[in-house]
C-alpha cells in the first residue's frame, strides 16, 4: 500500500497561529490517527489524536513563521497505513478576512449611496416615501391620550442598550417625548435594563428641555423595573391595569412577552402601536395592536418622523440597496437555474 | 461640548468596531474584544444607577403612602432581603443548597412560570380575534391557520396524508419567503440606523436633537 499525501497550508483568514492539514483517508483506515509534527530538521512529536475517518485538522498550536512538517501515524500502530511526511507549512497573520469580502462590498456600496443621497438631500432634493400608517398614528395616539386626560406608556423592549433595536427605540422615544412634552401628556417609560434606563432618562429629559417644557418633566417618568423578562411583564401589565394609559407604544426588541403585553393593552382599551424587527413576534403584534411597524418600517420610523433631509437621504440609500438586493436575488436565481452558482456562492456568508 | 464628545467617541469606536470585524490581526482583535469588555463593565456600573432609581421611587411612594403603597414594601423587602442573603453567601450563592437558591426556587421560579403560562390564554384570545373573517386577507389567514393546525396534529394525517404535506408547504414556501423578505429589509434598516448613529446624523439617543 502507498502512503497517502497530506495537504498542508496556513489557515486562511485567521489571526495566525494555525496550520490546516487535510487528507483523503484510505478506505481501510485505522481507528484513529496520531498527528505528529516536526520543525524542519527536527524530530517528530505528537500534536493531536484524530478520528480514523476524519479528513481535516487545524493545528492551532503553531508558531507564526516557523516551518512545520506533518505526518499521520496509524493507531494502533501499522506503518503500512501511515501518511507521507508533508511538505513544509508555516502559519502567518492575515490582515483581511477574505471570507467577509461580500459583506464589505455590500457595505461599501451602501456607504457610497448613503453619502451620495445625503449630498443630494443637502442640495435641496426632496424624496418621497410611502405613508406608514403606524407613524401617523403616534401623534394621533398622544393627542387621544391628551383629550382623555390619560397617559402614554412607552415600552422599549427587553434587550439591553447594545442591541440596535433598543437604540432605534431610544431614538423614537426622543421623538415621542417631544410630542408628549408639547401636549403636556404624562409619559411613562418602564425599562428592563439599567443601561436602557440611563439612556432613556437622558433622552426624555433632553426632549422635554428641547421642547421648552423642562418644567413638566417628572423624575419618575423613566424608571428601572427589573432585568427579569417575566417579572418585567408583570410590572408593566400591572401599570397598564392600574394607570389605564390611553396609548401603548411597544417599540423595541420583544420575545415571549410580546403577546402578554399587547393583549393586556388591548384589554384596557389603549390604542396600541408596536414596532419590532423580531420576525417571530410580529404576528402577535399584528393581531393584538392597532398598528405595527414591521422590520424596516421600525428602523425607518425615526428618520420619517424627523423629516430631516439627511436622515431621509439615508432611507433612500436603504431603498436603493434593497432594489440592488432584489436584482441580485432574481439574477442569481436565473443563473442557478442554468447551473451557474458563482453569484450565489459569492454572497454566501456561511 | 456635552453633546459633541459623546458623538466623537461613538464615531471613533463605531468605525473601529466596523472595520475590526474584517481584520483578523491579533492586535486588532485584542482591541476589538477589549472594547466589548469595556461595554460590559460600563453596563455593570449602570446597575448601581438602576437599583438606586428603583429604591428612590418606591421609598418615596411608601413614605407618601401613595396608591398601592403596601405592595411597594413587599417589593423593597424582596430586593433588600435577596441582596443581603446573596452578599452574605459570597461566592457560594450559586450552590444548590444555598439560601439564595432557595429564594430563587421558592419564590422567583413559580412566579415566572405563572406569568409565562398565562401566554396560553392570551394566545387563545388573540387567535379568536385574528380568525374572525372580516376581509379576504383574514379569510386567507384563517384557511392557512386551519390547515397548519390540522397538519401539526395526528388527526390531520388521519383525515388525509396531504394535510401535513400542505402544512409543511405553507411553512417552507410562503411563510419562509415572507419572513426572508422582512429579514432582508430589517437587516438593511439595521445597517442604516447603525451608520446614522456612528456618523452622528442621529443624535437623539444621546439626548440631543437630530
Amino acid at each position: 500500500m502507498f502512503a497517502f499525501p497530506l495537504k498542508v497550508g496556513d489557515t486562511p483568514n485567521d489571526g495566525g497561529g494555525s496550520v490546516d492539514i487535510s487528507w483523503t483517508p484510505p478506505v481501510h483506515h485505522p481507528t484513529s490517527w496520531i498527528l505528529v509534527r516536526r520543525e524542519q530538521g527536527g524530530t517528530f512529536a505528537p500534536v493531536a489524536t484524530v478520528d480514523g475517518a476524519d479528513s481535516h485538522y487545524s493545528d492551532d498550536s503553531a508558531q507564526n513563521g516557523t516551518s512545520y512538517e506533518y505526518q499521520l501515524v496509524a493507531s494502533p500502530a501499522d506503518p503500512a497505513l501511515d501518511s507521507e511526511v508533508s511538505g513544509p507549512a508555516r502559519s502567518s497573520v492575515n490582515l483581511f478576512d477574505w471570507s467577509k469580502l461580500n459583506v464589505l462590498v455590500v457595505a461599501g456600496i451602501f456607504f457610497a449611496l448613503l453619502f451620495w443621497y445625503i449630498r443630494k438631500s443637502e442640495g435641496g432634493v426632496k424624496w418621497v416615501f410611502r405613508k406608514i400608517p403606524g407613524l401617523d398614528a403616534i401623534e394621533e395616539a398622544v393627542g387621544r391620550a391628551t383629550e382623555m386626560g390619560k397617559g402614554v406608556l412607552y415600552v422599549p423592549g427587553v434587550q439591553d442598550i447594545d442591541d440596535i433595536q433598543t437604540i432605534a427605540s431610544m431614538i423614537l422615544l426622543g421623538r415621542v417625548a417631544r410630542i408628549t412634552a408639547k401636549y403636556e401628556t404624562p409619559l411613562d417609560v418602564p425599562t428592563n435594563s439599567p443601561g436602557v434606563f440611563t439612556v432613556a432618562e437622558e433622552v426624555v429629559k433632553s426632549a422635554y428641555a428641547d421642547a421648552g417644557r423642562a418644567d413638566v418633566y417628572r423624575s419618575d417618568q423613566v424608571r428601572y423595573v427589573t432585568s427579569e423578562q417575566f417579572a418585567y411583564v408583570a410590572a408593566v401589565n400591572g401599570m397598564m391595569l392600574r394607570e389605564r394609559p390611553a396609548a401603548n407604544l411597544l417599540l423595541g426588541a420583544f420575545f415571549a412577552e410580546s403577546l402578554l403585553l399587547a393583549e393586556t393593552g388591548h384589554a384596557v382599551g389603549a390604542i396600541q402601536i408596536a414596532g419590532t424587527a423580531n420576525v417571530h413576534q410580529m404576528p402577535f403584534f399584528v393581531v393584538a395592536c392597532d398598528y405595527t411597524l414591521i422590520g424596516e418600517e421600525y428602523f425607518a420610523a425615526s428618520a420619517l418622523l424627523s423629516n430631516d433631509a439627511r436622515l431621509l437621504g439615508s432611507l433612500k440609500a436603504t431603498d436603493s440597496v434593497k432594489i440592488l438586493m432584489i436584482t441580485v436575488i432574481i439574477v442569481g436565481s436565473i443563473l442557478a437555474t442554468f447551473g451557474q452558482t458563482w453569484l450565489g456562492d459569492f454572497f454566501a456568508t456561511q | 461640548m456635552k453633546r459633541e464628545i459623546p458623538i466623537l467617541i461613538t464615531l471613533v469606536s463605531g468605525l473601529f468596531m466596523l472595520l475590526a470585524w474584517f481584520v483578523p490581526h491579533p492586535t486588532v482583535r485584542s482591541a476589538y474584544e477589549g472594547l466589548q469588555n469595556w461595554a460590559i463593565v460600563v453596563v455593570g456600573f449602570t446597575y448601581v444607577l438602576g437599583v438606586a432609581n428603583l429604591l428612590r421611587i418606591n421609598v418615596r411612594q411608601v413614605s407618601r403612602k401613595e396608591r398601592d403603597w403596601p405592595y411597594k414594601i413587599v417589593l423593597l423587602a424582596g430586593i433588600l432581603v435577596t441582596m443581603a442573603v446573596g452578599f452574605s453567601e459570597g461566592n457560594h450563592y450559586t450552590d444548590v443548597d444555598s439560601r439564595f437558591q432557595w429564594i430563587y426556587r421558592t419564590f422567583y421560579s413559580p412566579m415566572t412560570a405563572t406569568m409565562f403560562s398565562l401566554l396560553a390564554f392570551f394566545i387563545a384570545s388573540a387567535a379568536f380575534r385574528a380568525f374572525r373573517i372580516r376581509s379576504v386577507e383574514a379569510l386567507l389567514l384563517a384557511i392557512a391557520a386551519f390547515i397548519l393546525m390540522l397538519g401539526r396534529v395526528p388527526l390531520g394525517a388521519a383525515i388525509h396524508p396531504a394535510i401535513p404535506a400542505a402544512a409543511d408547504w405553507l411553512m417552507e414556501i410562503p411563510q419562509n419567503a415572507a419572513k426572508r423578505g422582512i429579514l432582508i429589509g430589517a437587516a438593511l434598516g439595521v445597517m442604516a440606523t447603525g451608520i446614522r448613529v456612528i456618523l452622528g446624523l442621529e443624535k437623539t439617543y444621546g439626548g440631543g436633537e437630530s
